[in-house]
């Protein structure tokens, strides 16, 4: 796979000798202790981290943590003190003040905290700002303003000023500013936390919805871990300037590396972090051409399971029950396509816990079927419930 | 009673007096010369244009900037206060030194935006420069009238050239405080998208710091109007010098006229560059767009301009 976006062993040390500091930080002394020896500021230390095109990279971390100061290295913002920052394979930290120029002006866009919109320009100008920059003509710079404004939906406000938008609203048209430019990577520094929180979620949605479309590399800081959760294709945990974890959600949320993550993920709502392919267990299904009643019976009674798909070739002939089937051989020595139950659970791979609750009511367990409807695993109910609790998922 | 002066004096004044006597003014009289030939261009041309044009078209034009600009009761204020000026006699006198005023306004703007924007660059040419604006500030103005006379002779130019010195401070203190302000967000997403510095000065920077700027030269202008009977005793024309006899004469009656002619073109001139500060330059998506802008006004329809008048 090819990153679109690489940093290798960054370090970033405000002051005026960061040397001998960026020594000391080697030699393994803390953050603190540095403070208190040299009076510089450690910002970030030792971070690298590949993001691959069309993903969304999400750096949470509280205030301090140095996330805003790691994603201004991406453009060139902040000089990092050591190591390499590579967009596209170019490093940015010791390119040339054109190449800096051209990566800024053609790559990288970036969407700020505050809005940072030019309160002396229309929303349209504010948009078609980069496109000036790079000394496109005027007409067609404002269609192609228009054209962004009108995917965050905010054309009918071309001309309006900013001042006169809500908060969500600037941001939009923040977003614009930065889709306008057309950039391959897209720097997004807590953009949403200026905003209410149900302001926030309508945009995180929208943001998903685009980029669904768009598909461009994402860099997202974010101080919020639900928001990092619903985004983050892959998520890194930042403090005092370091990693401490990265990964998908589900493994942060699942897995947390340490006590300061585990403190953030306590009280996090997993049933939207978790998909049902965290759950799924080998479905174990007999084909419908060979199985028998009997011996349906004794594959749910060798593994320990109460019920049992049936599939038929591709497709999914539906579930029997061991109650069901016991009952049907005793009194009519029954056979197996009279107990099958076509009204089975269903969903996705990527369907999330809170949807699967409502099915894992039924006490049957759920079909985890592929895009074609072929089935992949299945879900016993009592593993949801499992997951949700935050137990170590038992082998089913 | 012992004092330092008993162990040792210093000459300062002997000193002063021969390195201007001596030095400055034998090798660099031509050098300091030939910097009047732009100012003296600016101004003959300023003051023949004003002294041309006929009263009451002055009037109009002047009463209309002030309406569009600062509302009807300021232009209502200028056509009274000019037609006032006229009818005690000291129109020409009146010409001559706004002509004056705004020829030292405008070589301060030329010299104080750019160095005002050098300061907000750099911080070391910040350092520098404080002092010095410190010192033209407090330096009475009395003190640098004779090496001007000494260097430049003495007439109108020497007095605009001493009203630039006492004049031009504010626009450098206030050009840079406004480039210094624009909020760094903006900054950063305009470097973000990869602006060069030109384009960030340009675009950004100098049209946020407007207001501030327009601030400074309102401050300019007024300090340059309060120069104008000092600039008198050194051969100025205008209105200063109307003040000026009447002070050696013992002319009452004339040094007042003169004074309350001044008050009031400071009024006219206050009230429209400061208003000129408020609302425009908020909202104007260039410099060039402002520049039009001010351009229309001081352009108007002819009917509109009988109207007002």
């Amino acid at each position: 796979m090819k990153f679109k976006v690489s940093a290798k062993n960054i370090f970033k040390i405000f002051g005026t000798h960061p040397e001998e500091a960026l020594r000391l930080l080697r030699e393994g002394r803390s953050k603190e202790e540095i403070f208190a020896e040299t009076g510089h500021t450690v910002g970030v230390q030792d971070t690298s981290f590949d993001v691959g095109e069309g993903q969304i990279f999400v750096v949470m971390g509280l205030s301090g943590s140095g996330k805003s100061t790691l994603v201004r290295m991406i453009n060139g913002l902040i000089e990092p003190t050591s190591g390499q920052m590579l967009v596209d394979g170019v490093d940015v930290a010791s390119c040339s003040a054109q190449e800096l120029r051209r990566i800024r002006r053609e790559k990288v866009a970036m969407v700020f905290q505050h809005f940072a919109l030019f309160p002396h320009k229309t929303v349209a100008e504010n948009a078609a700002y980069g496109l000036k920059i790079r000394g496109m003509a005027a007409a067609e710079r404002r269609e192609r303003a228009i054209a962004a404004l009108a995917q965050v939906g905010l054309e009918a406000y071309a001309d309006s000023y900013p001042d006169e938008l809500s908060g969500g609203m600037q941001q939009r048209v923040g977003l614009a500013r930065g889709l306008a430019a057309e950039p391959e990577v897209l720097l997004m520094d807590e953009p949403f936390s200026a905003l209410d929180p149900l302001i926030r979620r309508d945009m995180q949605e929208e943001l998903l919805e685009l980029q669904r479309t768009m598909k461009k590399t994402i860099i997202f800081i974010t101080h919020d871990l639900n928001e990092a959760l619903t985004l983050g294709d892959k998520i890194a945990i930042m403090k005092d300037g370091r990693f401490v974890q990265i990964g998908t959600a589900e493994e942060i949320v699942d897995t947390p590396a340490d006590d300061y993550v585990a403190a953030f993920t306590a009280d996090i709502d997993r049933s939207r972090v978790f998909t049902a392919a965290s759950v799924s267990v080998a479905p174990e299904a007999l084909e419908l051409s060979s199985a028998t009643a009997q011996s349906a019976i004794q594959r749910m009674e060798e593994l320990g399971r109460d019920a049992l798909y049936i599939v038929d070739g591709e497709n999914i002939a539906g579930l029997v029950t061991y109650r069901d089937l016991t009952a049907s051989v005793r009194d009519n020595g029954g056979a197996l396509r009279d107990a099958i139950l076509s009204d089975f659970p269903k969903a996705g791979r990527s369907t999330e816990l809170f949807e699967l609750y409502p099915l894992a009511q039924s006490g049957l367990p759920i079909a985890v079927t592929n895009r074609k409807g072929r089935l992949e695993g299945i879900v016993p109910p009592e593993a949801v419930f499992a997951k949700l609790a935050g137990e170590q998922q038992p082998a089913a | 009673m012992f004092s330092p002066s008993d162990l040792l004096t210093i000459p300062l004044n002997e000193w002063v007096n021969s390195f201007v006597r001596d030095w400055l003014v034998p090798n660099f009289r031509p050098f300091f010369r030939s910097l009047q030939w732009p100012v003296t261009l600016v101004l003959n041309n300023l003051d023949a244009f004003l002294n041309a044009v006929p009263m009451l078209a002055f009037t109009a034009v002047l009463a209309l900037v002030a309406w569009r600009t600062a509302g009807h009761r300021v232009a209502i204020f200028t056509a009274i206060a000019l037609c006032f000026i006229d009818m005690i006699g000291l129109w020409p006198e009146t010409m001559t030194t706004l002509s004056m005023v705004v020829t030292a306004v405008f070589f301060c703007t030329v010299i104080g935006i750019p160095l005002g924007i050098i300061a907000a660059g750099s911080d070391r040419f910040q350092m520098v420069l404080r002092p010095v604006l410190d010192i033209m500030q407090t330096i009475p103005s009395f003190v640098y009238l004779v090496p001007i006379v000494m260097l430049f002779g003495v007439g109108m130019v020497p007095g605009i050239i001493a009203t630039i010195i006492f004049a031009l401070p504010p626009i450098i203190r206030l050009t840079n405080l406004g480039i210094r302000n624009v909020r760094h967000d903006l900054i950063e997403a305009a470097q973000t998208f990869g602006s060069t510095r030109w384009q960030m000065l340009w675009d950004l920077q100098f049209p946020l710091a407007l207001r501030t700027i327009m601030a400074g030269l309102n401050q300019t202008l007024m300090l340059a109007l309060s120069m104008v009977v000092i600039a008198a005793m050194i051969g100025a024309g205008g209105l200063g010098l109307v003040v000026f006899t009447g002070l050696g004469r013992l002319d009452v009656g004339n040094a007042t006229a003169g004074g309350v002619g001044i008050v009031l073109i400071a009024i006219i001139l206050d009230r429209i560059t400061q208003a000129l500060g408020e609302q425009r330059q908020v909202r104007t998506t260039s410099l060039f767009a402002t520049l039009k802008q001010l351009f229309s006004v001081s352009a108007p329809p002819v009917d509109r301009t009988e109207r007002a008048g």
